[in-house]
């Protein structure tokens, strides 16, 4: 019921701006009998930063892992943009964990997916340093990743996902493992990026607070099996700085959008409950 | 470094103990096997005084370094090949160890194949087999060869798949996004991932390789045909020759400690950037 109504508000909403991808009644079945997603309605629109919050064990990466491609769904549809621009390499995505290969340099980490397309180092430099650049890292290109803070690990892999220019970012939890300090640098240097560039993304996180504070849109999750539970519309403008973050508005989002989220847990549990 | 540092902060008892602890612990990793060494041939010495032993049952350390000296063109050239058999077998060991295990890691179903009858090679003994070589091959050098690479090449081989298969699932899945060929992910992802551990598999051959090569000779050699160092030590055991019967194994084992030591030397230099086994601890 909760997510035809989600279905009904993006799909008026959307008349506005184009929609990038659609996911219509999209479910995963694991061979193990797991039902890690079921009947996910979604719309994604040209330009969102959508969240997708939920406890561990909702599907949310799993969608994340459908979206890319690295996966195909049991039942549904995901449907592209009908003109048929966007494919494969349109698609940035960052991991959990920073996943460089160790043995590269900084500069040969991001040079990578130019590549694997055939673009020689000295082709590449450009975007390469360009990019290093955009996530405020200069002068370590030479460095190895075991070198460098795990927070400038993620940039180097952030600098990676956006060194194609793709069109969509797709992020898993990317800063889970990092320290506040760094994890709050990191969001406001990730929503400039965004602001400066204009592209989608979409952000797997369980943490209220990083998703109000990025996204314009939250679709919150319940686990067992995973669904769309509701979604907020975060309606603070941007740019949002270190102001927002203490501001009462920030506050009150993020007590509706934990509302919510209690709300979803909770009716996995209640589910849980019934079942005995 | 640390007596700079001591100078400098005004260590607490504990913090000066472990400083004092780390450079005697620096002091004794060389000395103390030196010490054990030097004492062993002087205790070695002394038991053939005190004993009166002949000569050709156990000579004095003096003996073997003065025949070391006096039969070193014969010695030295016996080295040369088992040397070459060697180097020559380790090459071949690595060109099959990592030409096969990225044959197996194109496909499950190639692995699954034949990776047993690796097994079997390896787990035959080489002296068991080597009669079966000695018949059906006739070049002496081939027959060398092929005994030292069956020894060698099984550890490159089995670490080097167990590395080509070892990637980060993570990695895999960036390399797809990105439309990485196969080709491509072998060369950029698996090939390197796999380096910590074929450098691994190399230390081991590079012994083996010796090992194969002194053995295969030992067999071959009972017949007459090779002049590599162990024909060397069968013919000066014939002779109750024993100070050069001893001179050989100690240029064996001494080439043995060499080979390792270049090889843990190449290993560290490719890997001390970014692998944890070249890393110092840093706390």
């Amino acid at each position: 019921m909760i997510q035809e109504k989600v279905a009904q508000t993006t799909a008026s909403a959307s008349g506005v701006v184009p929609t990038l991808l659609a996911l219509r009644g999209v479910g995963k079945v694991f061979s193990n009998g797991v039902t890690a997603l079921s009947d996910v309605n979604l719309t994604i629109r040209e330009g969102d930063f959508l969240s997708l919050l939920g406890p561990s064990g909702c599907g949310k990466s799993t969608a994340l892992r459908l979206i890319a491609g690295l996966s195909t769904p049991t039942s549904g549809v995901l449907d592209w943009r009908a003109d048929g621009s966007l494919d494969r390499s349109n698609i940035g995505f960052v991991f959990q964990e920073p996943t460089l290969l160790p043995w590269a340099s900084v500069f040969d980490n991001v040079w990578l997916p130019l590549r694997l397309k055939g673009v020689s180092r000295a082709k590449a430099a450009p975007a390469v340093m360009e990019m290093l650049a955009r996530v405020h890292l200069t002068s370590v290109e030479n460095a190895v990743p075991r070198e460098l803070s795990g927070g400038m690990k993620m940039r180097v892999s952030i600098a990676r996902a956006m060194v194609t220019k793709p069109r969509v970012l797709l992020m898993d939890e990317p800063f889970a493992a990092l320290d506040e300090i760094t994890r709050f640098k990191l969001n406001n240097d990730l929503l400039e990026l965004w602001q400066d560039e204009r592209f989608t993304v979409v952000f797997v996180t369980h943490s209220v607070f990083e998703s109000v504070f990025l996204s314009n849109r939250v679709v919150v999750m319940a686990a067992r099996p995973g669904r769309v539970f509701d979604e907020l519309a975060i309606e603070a403008s941007y740019p949002r700085d270190e102001a927002f973050r203490t501001s009462p508005d920030y506050a009150a989002l993020c007590r509706q959008t934990s509302d919510v989220l209690i709300n979803a847990i909770n009716s996995t549990a209640g589910a849980h409950h019934d079942g005995h | 470094m640390t007596a700079i540092d001591e100078r400098v902060l005004k260590l607490d008892p504990e913090e000066a103990r472990r400083v004092r602890q780390e450079r005697l612990e620096r002091i004794g990793r060389w000395v103390l096997p030196l010490a054990i060494m030097i004492l062993a041939i002087w205790l070695w010495d002394r038991i053939c005084v005190w004993n009166a032993i002949p000569q050709y049952i156990l000579p004095r350390p003096g003996v073997v370094l003065s025949t070391l000296y006096s039969d070193a063109g014969l010695l030295f050239s016996s080295l040369l090949v088992t040397l070459r058999i060697t180097f020559l077998s380790l090459l071949l060991a690595v060109v099959g160890g990592v030409g096969l295990a990225v044959l197996f890691a194109q496909s499950k179903w190639v692995e699954m194949s034949f990776f047993p009858f690796a097994i079997v090679l390896q787990v035959t003994p080489i002296v068991a087999i080597f009669p079966l070589i000695n018949i059906y091959v006739d070049n002496q050098t081939t027959k060398l060869l092929l005994c030292a690479w069956i020894v060698a090449f099984f550890p490159i081989l089995s670490n080097t798949t167990l590395g080509l298969n070892s990637v980060d699932r993570n990695l895999r899945d960036m390399f797809k996004l990105n439309g990485a060929t196969r080709w491509q992910q072998l060369r950029y992802l698996r090939l390197p991932a796999a380096m910590p551990y074929f450098l691994g598999g190399l230390k081991i051959a590079g012994g083996l390789s010796l090992i194969g090569a002194v053995v295969a000779e030992f067999v071959a050699g009972a017949t007459g045909q090779s002049s590599g160092l162990a024909s060397r030590i069968i013919e000066a055991g014939y002779r109750l020759n024993a100070p050069r019967l001893f001179a050989a194994l100690f240029l064996i084992s001494l080439t043995g400690i060499l080979i390792f030591l270049v090889l843990s030397l190449i290993s560290h230099l490719i890997l001390r950037r970014w692998h944890e086994s070249a890393l110092k601890q840093e706390r």
